[in-house]
């Protein structure tokens, strides 16, 4: 099946960000079904996984509309190439372990409850009306990935030892969250919505009293640049691609 | 048919239709109880139905709406058109008294009014829907669908669900 391209319009681009950043987060978190630690924990992450796929389903759906070239959000998931996606890197790392997945949980709960409270004033009806939903959403993975996060760190040394290894390894990744660019100048001063810069200290606020409940310790501001937001993705972003679009690719408009 | 119907007439049996349209997911309470339908109003001869689902992902969104155009029809109120309302976003507060009470009946313990439900974070102390008793716990912040959380009663030792407030 032929892929499609899609507009490099800001307003566009702005929405497929945060579209497939939340597309992708939930694609990751759907691989724990049958595969939880605990019953009750396989369930939270597909239901998790669910709420964010009915996030991405709205906002993708806005950006479809907003771009007016007749793609609907089926076509722009299963359809745009890897390049063509603007998702951050960090949503499509591997699910890793308990401790990576939940840190990495708490760390995008709170990237999105703080972007949806401020897309509720967008300028754009439509995402404002997804993101007074999306908020209150949010705001719940929040809590369950906190809870988790304090619960390990202040848990045994092994729990504790695998909570600061995810925060190694996922720390390098959260500078693209807000860094903005020509996007971001464009949605701020139409009214979209924040440039992402703009979420930085609020965000840097909730993790340091998370870390501390945790007892895991700030780390430096990274140095390292991931870049999938203009289309760089790591070399994981291809499988989960290829898990994602796989069905609709080889059975093009094929439904249950 | 329903040509001659008055348009007021015809919500109003629109209406009395929706009250039995049952929830997929908790078929013991309506679409109407669940305070999904937000507006039935005839306007140019198509009979419109406003729904505003619960949660963004929530599976269940597509077969309401299917539920309450088949029941429209087989009723005769046709045509149909169901319009997706997104905001105001839906709240729990909408769900009806009658609604919470066979929630209740039916083993799901019903969500406060988000006036009075505590943040999340401190987990609501339940009743339990089965035998009263205030002894309960929170099993799991997730259930078998994102409305829901899963708990037990500490005194008659039955699990039980809880329609979680937003």
């Amino acid at each position: 099946m032929q892929s499609i391209e899609v507009s490099k319009d800001p307003t566009v681009q702005y929405l497929l960000r945060l579209g497939d950043t939340c597309l992708v987060l939930s694609q990751r978190l759907s691989e724990w079904c049958g595969h939880g630690p605990v019953l009750e924990e396989d369930i939270a992450m597909a239901n998790m996984a669910l709420d964010l796929l009915g996030q991405a389903r709205g906002v993708l759906a806005r950006a479809g509309e907003r771009e007016r070239r007749g793609h609907d959000e089926d076509q722009l998931a299963y359809l745009r190439d890897e390049r063509d996606y603007v998702s951050a890197t960090i949503a499509e790392l591997p699910r890793g372990d308990f401790a990576f997945t939940v840190l990495r949980n708490a760390i995008m709960a709170t990237w999105l409850e703080l972007m949806w409270q401020r897309l509720q004033a967008s300028s754009d009806d439509k995402l404002a009306a997804v993101a007074a939903k999306a908020v209150k959403e949010a705001r719940y993975h929040q809590q369950h990935a906190a809870d988790w996060v304090v619960r390990l760190g202040d848990g045994t040394d092994e729990s504790a030892a695998r909570l600061r290894a995810a925060l190694d390894a996922l720390w390098p990744y959260t500078r693209e969250l807000f860094d903005a660019d020509e996007v971001d100048e464009h949605a701020a001063r139409s009214g979209l919505g924040p440039a992402w810069s703009e979420l930085r200290e609020p965000w840097m606020a909730q993790m340091q009293a998370l870390f501390t409940a945790a007892s895991l310790d700030m780390p430096a501001e990274p140095k390292f640049r991931s870049d999938g937001k203009r289309g760089s993705h790591s070399e994981h972003m291809g499988f989960v691609l290829a898990d994602l679009q796989y069905l609709q690719r080889a059975y093009p408009g094929g439904t249950w | 048919m329903t040509w001659g119907l008055a348009p007021s007439l015809r919500e109003k049996h629109a209406w009395d239709v929706l009250e039995n349209v049952p929830d997929p997911e908790i078929p013991v309470i309506s679409v109407r109880e669940l305070g999904i339908v937000r507006d039935v109003r005839v306007s140019g001869g198509v009979l419109d139905v406003f729904l505003t689902p619960t949660y963004s992902g929530c599976p269940a969104t597509e077969m309401i709406e299917q539920g309450v155009r088949e029941a429209l029809d087989a009723a005769g109120l046709g045509p149909i058109r169901v319009t997706t309302r997104l905001a105001p976003a839906w709240t729990t507060d909408w769900i009806s008294d009658e609604g919470k009470r066979k929630m209740q009946q039916y083993g799901i313990a019903p969500p406060d009014h988000t006036r009075d439900a505590k943040p999340m974070v401190f987990v609501p102390r339940l009743t339990c829907p089965h035998c009263g008793s205030r002894d309960t716990e929170r099993l799991s912040a997730f259930g078998s669908t994102a409305c829901k959380s899963l708990h037990r009663c500490r005194a008659c030792m039955e699990p039980f669900e809880h329609f979680k407030p937003i």
